[in-house]
């Protein structure tokens, strides 16, 4: 269906998720910045992870801020709400780690489908919130998908390098119950990031075409991978160019980097990107590199002059932050993001499906 | 849409990007099972570090894509596909390349697409089984983000007609972009290619078709691309390799002409198409598109003239010389023909107003040939440092006449400056890796060999060169390149650092001497990939090179790192209480018949053919591959046997001239270990004379496996028992250095590098010959042995040879016990350079044990503890220890 098509239903239910394909033509949308440098401020005991519920619960829960959603519901809405209004466009859900890959750490595979369908309504409600105040500037949820801690095309061994800790059918099927429960939740948009192996994305990128398929639906779909230094390669050594090749064979609303980088660092790379995709572009880069105490302490305001050469550019239509970056970074973003216009693509084909 | 991504794209590490500019995108096949016996056995042997080897070939010998087949009976396919490719993952100079996943059966493919990262090409799918099967399987190939192969095949059976390709190519390509929506440029029809001149009348149109199918295809289906495999056009005359070669370079050559722009074409078995006979190049052409009746048995009936391949060999002699000037001087550049060069180039020079301009013209256009058929697989090493003997030739004739000029000066490409460094006398490879790259336009400044690193700096800085090239074999000159690393970073310098050499690795290069120099080092094995390294380090835009490599460097140095800390090892106390235990109560001991020291001085070498051992020489011509089965390899045998017999002329020459002068010394002395670790050397007055120390193995053993050292094999005097050790010195290198000299100024490097190589392996044999003499004859323990050549290669031979430097021993201060013990430089000449390397090079020295359970080993790492107990029996510091053992010792000290 064709964007035009689309816009002539806007308003019904349905179609509502093509709102984000509108949007993006109109203007550079801004995505949050990190929901785990948000939730350190409040300081979790042990006892605050568990809540109620878990309070027995025989694994050690401190650190699981995916859980955070179900037992300090409360705080994760909190954040939401202070990045939508530091003039966020799309929040992201907090399931970064929401995977049986994930959860394996904690004992908590079981509930998977829970923590992500909780995490997205969370999210889908403030959005709602914010787009009811004010309907001219509608907010969308993007689904978190991260990239779990393993890695399907290189070895954890050196001495055994055909072995492989996860392969592409674990990744399928637990992408698949994670994609599912977003979805169920109400998100507008998958976001796939922090690629650092091609091959998990491509496995996610397979359960999301097969969750469209089954239930015939339409969902737009974010992409961000992540360079890991100056090398300019992926972790798993690919380049841009051939990060881009490897997960253009679906259609795609963004394509981008986040993490590792600084949006300094990026720069050079998100260039190469954008000179070579006719998908939209996204970045969220970290506040700067993390200092000797492995801080973040780039100001709102440097941070704000790097994108601001991106906007120059014209690289960019959907910019937000990763680790380090809090609401005082979004507001610089979002205040300069208003005064350019968004990247061009030649043709809206991309949006087509 | 952004025009980009209309064409073909995939991508390994990097990308590969099919566009109207990129001519003709090869595949490697070797990496097949069905097409190569060599890459089955080793698959069905689960050999897969070879397997690799076969691939990085492919890579390095251009293939733009890896074809991976593993379709045979007897092999589990899915597990065969999965691991290799896993494996490859793990290699990134394979890796960077795309992966076609090759396979019949759909389980395969689907294993192979479970573990790419980059986005493959699946070969293939066709409507063969019916359009529900085909549709399944394209749009999982779409969903696993691959590219097709669509065969032209379907319910009723393959494409043979012009008329069934374009059906069935048009059906096929409205499904999959109408109804599974695949991106038409992701699409390539193999419209397939069928032999021609069979006799059979129906096939007569079958490579006509071919052509005009693919141009149909590219004119009439927008964005897809069309591929195959050439070698199917020649079938009908197996065996005859003259025929077969310039059939598939005119078919590649019009095929190419029609629109397709990728396939599997096997570049050994191509001739390059204005080289291909014009009588057997129109009676191919006229079959492949029909121009005759007779064009079948006209190509058949010349086939039967061209069967004995040397005949043909002789006719085109005397034919490529009635070739214009430019082809000629081409054509014996590239077949490495120095016969009528001069008079060529003297033509060449009267045709032009400046001489110079026949450098830059006629030989650099030939020389351009060369370099593109070596980048891309065609020509092999031996093959290019040939060339380069012309062209030295050709130069050397046109200097006078450049110099007699003013201005006359030649552009180069880059300046390299090439070293052995201080206390290295060995330089085959280095002598290599400069042909290579001077045959590639590189003005190259060879320092030569022990060369100290002041003059390295010094010389890199007067003459501004772009690259240092250092080169090595023994172990302490890993340390030398440590060091000269160090001093240019003191100097300031930013000039690349590349690092050769037989004992030289990626691990030393990324962990010892990357650290220490903050600009690029690079660690190169073979001279192929010099061209390339250099290629790139000296592009104008080199940035992104230079941090690829650094970054490469500090991940492979980091996990180098963790590797090594996982090894376990126990202390020398404990590894000296599981010493080898033999039984000396039972254990034979034999006194050598003779006694004290002998020398052999006029000695006849022609002995020694016998004895040669020729893999390690194919190897130093980087042609991989035991002799004899080398010279019958699918991909190398060719250049093998070509190698082999100019190595047999030159061996000829040497016997029959006496060119080189072969001496030895020996001696056997009757011995006692002492201290676990000693060996303790008597007179004959059984006082004591001197002291072999040698080093105990500290990894961490299996329950009954002991920590060896040496030492094991020699009754320990505690026994009561008189046993006996020999050691030896033998060299064929006297005469190497003035033969290569003799060469060079001929400029023939080629015969310059084969005299080394040559007096290299007649050292070899002649310690294989001594030790057999010393077996049989003097120490006599072997005396009814009778062992063929194959079988002492094996080291099948009861006691050993192990020689200071080498795995059993590596430490080189032996050598200086050796000298002395046997007055080893006044009874035969050979003398210690002050990294102990021997000199002349062509030498080789060591002990004898004559105990039945005497074995080589290799001693592995050993920890601080031995270190100091070893600096100590030496009487050196611990620091002057660490020196000489640094390469074996577990962490850095």
């Amino acid at each position: 269906m064709s964007v035009r098509a689309q816009s002539r239903t806007m308003f019904n239910k349905e179609n509502i998720m093509s709102d984000i394909k509108l949007e993006i033509q109109k203007r550079i949308l801004v995505l949050d910045g990190a929901m785990g440098t948000m939730l350190q401020r409040y300081k979790f005991t042990e006892e605050d992870y568990r809540g109620e519920r878990f309070k027995d619960y025989p694994t050690s829960l401190k650190g699981n801020n995916d859980l955070l959603s179900l037992t300090q519901p409360k705080a994760i809405a909190e954040v939401h709400r202070l990045y939508f209004e530091a003039g966020a466009d799309i929040v992201e859900t907090n399931t970064f780690s929401g995977t049986t890959i994930g959860m394996a750490d904690y004992n908590m595979e079981d509930l998977v489908y829970e923590l992500n369908y909780e995490s997205a309504k969370i999210a889908k409600q403030v959005a709602d919130e914010f787009t009811q105040k004010n309907p001219s500037q509608p907010r969308f949820v993007a689904g978190s998908i991260g990239p779990t801690n393993r890695t399907a095309s290189l070895s954890p061994d050196v001495n055994r390098p055909e072995y492989r800790a996860i392969t592409f059918d674990d990744l399928r099927v637990a992408y698949k119950q994670q994609v599912e429960a977003l979805i169920d939740g109400g998100v507008d948009v998958l976001l796939v990031e922090t690629i650092f192996d091609t091959l998990n994305a491509k496995a996610c990128l397979f359960a999301i075409e097969e969750v469209k398929e089954e239930r015939n639906i339409d969902i737009p779909i974010m992409v961000s991978g992540t360079i890991t230094d100056a090398s300019g390669r992926t972790l798993s050594g690919q380049t841009v160019e051939a990060f881009l090749a490897s997960i253009s064979h679906i259609p795609l609303l963004s394509v981008g980097f986040n993490c590792a980088l600084g949006a300094e660092q990026l720069k050079p790379y998100l260039q190469r990107l954008s000179n070579e995709t006719e998908f939209y572009t996204s970045a969220h880069p970290n506040a700067g590199l993390p200092n000797a105490f492995g801080e973040y302490d780039q100001s709102p305001k440097q941070m704000q002059a790097f994108i601001e050469e991106y906007l120059q550019d014209g690289l960019i239509n959907i910019i937000g932050g990763c680790c380090g970056t809090n609401p005082e970074h979004i507001k610089a973003i979002a205040e300069v993001a208003k005064k350019y216009k968004p990247r061009n693509i030649v043709c809206s084909s991309a949006v087509e499906n | 849409m952004n025009k980009q991504n209309k064409y073909l794209t995939l991508s390994g590490l990097e990308p590969l990007v099919v566009t109207p500019e990129s001519n003709f995108i090869n595949v490697g096949e070797r990496t097949n099972v069905t097409g190569s016996r060599k890459f089955l056995r080793l698959i069905k042997e689960e050999n897969y570090n070879e397997a690799l080897e076969v691939a990085r070939h492919q890579v390095d010998g251009g293939a733009q894509i890896l074809d991976v087949n593993m379709d045979e009976g007897m092999l589990d396919g899915v597990y065969a596909m999965t691991k290799f490719l896993n494996l490859i993952a793990s290699e990134p100079d394979i890796s960077r390349i795309p992966i076609m996943i090759d396979s019949s059966k759909w389980e395969i493919i689907e294993a192979g697409l479970k573990v790419v990262q980059g986005k493959s090409v699946v070969n293939s799918i066709s409507l063969k089984e019916g359009e529900e099967a085909f549709i399944h399987h394209a749009k999982l190939v779409k969903r696993y983000g691959a590219a097709v192969i669509v065969m032209a095949f379907d319910e009723n059976g393959q494409a043979d007609t012009y008329e069934r390709r374009i059906e069935i190519c048009k059906r096929s390509y409205d499904i999959l972009v109408d109804k599974v929506k695949f991106q038409p440029q992701d699409i390539i029809f193999d419209p397939n290619i069928f032999p021609v001149a069979t006799g059979m009348e129906e096939h007569r149109k079958n490579a006509l078709d071919f052509f005009n199918a693919t141009k149909w295809i590219r004119e009439n289906l927008p964005y897809a691309n069309v591929s195959g495999g050439v070698s199917n056009v020649s079938f009908s005359f197996r065996g005859n390799d003259t025929v077969r070669e310039a059939m598939h370079a005119s078919f590649l050559y019009h095929a190419i002409q029609h629109g397709m722009n990728l396939g599997i074409v096997n570049p050994a078995m191509l001739e390059v198409y204005d080289e291909i006979n014009p009588e057997l190049l129109e009676l191919v052409e006229d079959v492949f598109f029909d121009r005759r009746d007779d064009a079948t048995e006209r190509l058949l009936d010349y086939a039967e003239t061209v069967k004995g391949n040397k005949k043909e060999a002789e006719v085109t002699i005397l034919e490529w010389r009635n070739e214009p000037l430019q082809n000629r001087i081409t054509h014996a550049l590239v077949k490495g023909i120095d016969a009528f060069i001069i008079e060529d180039v003297e033509e060449a020079r009267k045709s032009v107003s400046r001489p110079i301009e026949v450098i830059e013209g006629h030989l650099m256009i030939g020389m351009n040939v060369v370099g593109d058929l070596f980048g891309s697989g065609k020509m092999f090493l031996p093959q290019v440092v040939k060339s380069a003997r012309v062209m030295k030739k050709a130069v050397a004739y046109l200097q006078p006449f450049i110099e007699a000029e003013k201005d006359g000066k030649q552009e180069f490409a880059g300046k390299i400056l090439m070293a052995t460094v201080k206390g290295d006398v060995h330089d085959i490879g280095k002598n290599i890796v400069s042909v290579v790259l001077g045959c590639n336009n590189y003005e190259i400044v060879d320092l030569g060999v022990m060369v100290p690193p002041e003059k390295i700096i010094e010389t890199a800085i007067r003459e501004k060169v772009d690259i240092i090239g250092l080169s090595g074999l023994i172990t302490p000159s890993l340390d030398e390149m440590v060091y000269v690393s160090k001093e240019m970073e003191k100097k300031n310098l930013n000039i690349p650092l590349i690092i050769g050499g037989a004992t030289t690795s990626r691990a030393h290069t990324s962990v010892k001497i990357a650290p220490h120099y903050n600009h690029t080092v690079v660690h190169i094995n073979d001279a192929s990939r010099a061209v390339t390294v250099v290629g790139n380090l000296l592009q104008q835009d080199n940035k992104v090179f230079k941090e690829q490599i650094r970054e490469e460097y500090d991940k492979f140095r980091e996990q180098f790192l963790n590797r090594t800390k996982e090894k376990e090892y126990v202390s020398i106390i404990e590894a000296r209480k599981n010493k080898l235990q033999i039984d000396w109560n039972t254990s034979e001991i034999i006194k050598p018949k003779q006694l004290g020291i002998q020398v052999i001085e006029a000695f006849d070498i022609k002995k020694l053919e016998g004895y040669i051992d020729w893999s390690p020489f194919f190897r130093s011509w980087d042609l991989h591959g035991r002799y004899p089965d080398i010279l019958t390899d699918d991909v190398v045998g060719e250049q093998a046997k070509e190698l082999f017999t100019d190595a047999k002329a030159l061996l000829k020459r040497i016997f029959d001239e006496k060119l080189l002068k072969a001496k030895a010394v020996f001696g056997l002395f009757p011995a006692n270990t002492i201290n676990d670790d000693d060996i303790e050397i008597y007179n004959e007055e059984g006082k004591i004379e001197y002291k072999f120390l040698t080093l105990r193995q500290q990894s961490k053993k299996r329950e009954g496996v002991p920590n060896i050292a040496l030492a094991d094999f020699i009754a320990p005097k505690s026994s009561g028992k008189q046993d006996y050790v020999g050691a030896f010195c033998v060299s064929t290198g006297f005469g190497t250095e003035e033969l290569a000299k003799q060469f060079e100024a001929n400029h023939d490097d080629y015969n310059s590098i084969m005299i080394k190589a040559l007096a290299d392996r007649l050292a070899e044999a002649f310690a294989e010959y001594l030790h057999k003499e010393v077996r049989v004859n003097h120490w006599s323990y072997a005396q009814n042995e009778s062992l063929t050549n194959e079988e002492l290669i094996k080291e099948n031979y009861k006691g050993i040879r192990p020689a200071p430097g080498y795995p059993a021993c590596p430490d080189h201060l032996e050598k200086t016990t050796i000298w002395k013990l046997l007055n080893v430089k006044e009874n035969i000449g050979v003398e210690l350079t002050e990294s102990l390397a021997m000199w002349p090079a062509a030498s080789v020295s060591g002990y004898y044990f004559a105990n039945p359970e005497a074995k080589y080993f290799g001693l592995g790492k050993i920890t601080e503890d031995q270190l100091e107990d070893y600096a100590k029996r030496r009487s050196i510091s611990n620091e002057e220890a660490i020196k000489w053992l640094n390469p074996n010792l577990a962490t850095e000290l």
